[in-house]
């Protein structure tokens, strides 16, 4: 079995939802297929449409955005791969949406079999003391309409449209 | 999400929107300091340190503390709780919209299964 997560001593943000999947379908789904319900993927934030967001299946391995035009945007690495039971994932994506090798936050994946059918899914993102300390990005990001706000209010409308399909793009 | 949250938070970026800002914040973050302790830390006056503690403490994320003689300023609590809510929303939508992919997906393979056991 995996350690248990050592406590943060930083701010926290822990979310479990139960999905009704399979335990390597909602794995493959959280990583694999990770820009089908990314939101940043869905709300484009560089130059060019981005394309697919890849999380290379090795601990090592890049997380990566893939724009139409090709270029690719590194968003951190993968510190930990357990599959189909743990992914943990290292952000350096600064709130500018650039890769900041400074940043250090972790979301850190757990995947547990309630049934055949029924996955409960647990996320810890931690470290968020380094986003305090790129706030200054984000406050330039607050002020154009393509950042943090535009963002927001995309976000806002796909989560109060919950049968809505997945948006284009 | 909530648009006060976002207000909230936007005051909150803006005030830390200076780079030694940032700095003194980051350091009083890993442990209360005084503003002596920050300046020796910084290229920074004392009285320079004051004044980017002050505009900190105006936007509500640190606090002064008095331990005996010393003033110390450390965090305030629910001011890095705003910072910390806007990533708690963000993955409160994206845990959603995993939620409803992976159960799509779910529903697809399941069809296909039984699509394929009822041709064999």
């Amino acid at each position: 079995m995996s350690p248990l997560p050592q406590p943060a001593a930083g701010p926290v943000v822990r979310k479990t939802v139960v999905v009704a999947a399979p335990l390597a379908v909602a794995f493959e789904v959280f990583t694999a297929q990770i820009e089908t319900w990314w939101p940043m993927a869905s709300h484009h934030i560089g130059e060019a449409a981005c394309a697919a967001v890849v999380i290379e299946p090795r601990a090592g391995g890049r997380w990566y955005e893939r724009g139409v035009d090709g270029v690719e945007c590194v968003w951190g690495r993968v510190l930990v791969w357990e599959a189909p039971r743990r992914v943990v994932l290292v952000w350096q994506l600064s709130a500018q949406f650039r890769f900041d090798p400074t940043i250090h936050t972790e979301v850190d994946v757990r995947f547990v079999a309630i049934d055949a059918r029924t996955t409960r899914v647990e996320l810890e993102h931690r470290g968020l003391e380094a986003f305090g300390v790129d706030a200054m990005a984000m406050h330039d990001t607050f002020s154009s309409p393509s950042g943090w706000n535009g963002m927001l209010e995309h976000f806002a409308q796909v989560a109060g449209r919950p049968r809505a399909a997945t948006p284009a793009g | 999400m909530n648009p006060r949250l976002v207000e909230a938070s936007a005051r909150r970026f803006a005030a830390l929107g200076d780079p030694t800002r940032l700095q003194v914040f980051a350091l009083i973050s890993r442990s209360p300091l005084s503003v002596g302790e920050v300046a020796a830390q910084l290229p920074v006056s004392r009285p320079a340190v004051s004044q980017h503690l002050k505009v900190l403490a105006d936007a509500g994320l640190v606090q002064l503390e008095s331990v005996g003689t010393r003033n110390l300023y450390r965090p305030d609590p629910d001011g890095v709780a705003t910072l910390r809510d806007f990533i708690d929303s963000l993955w409160d939508v994206g845990m959603a919209r995993f939620k409803m992919q992976a159960e799509k997906v779910a529903r697809q393979r399941a069809a296909a299964e039984r699509k394929s056991r009822e041709t064999r």
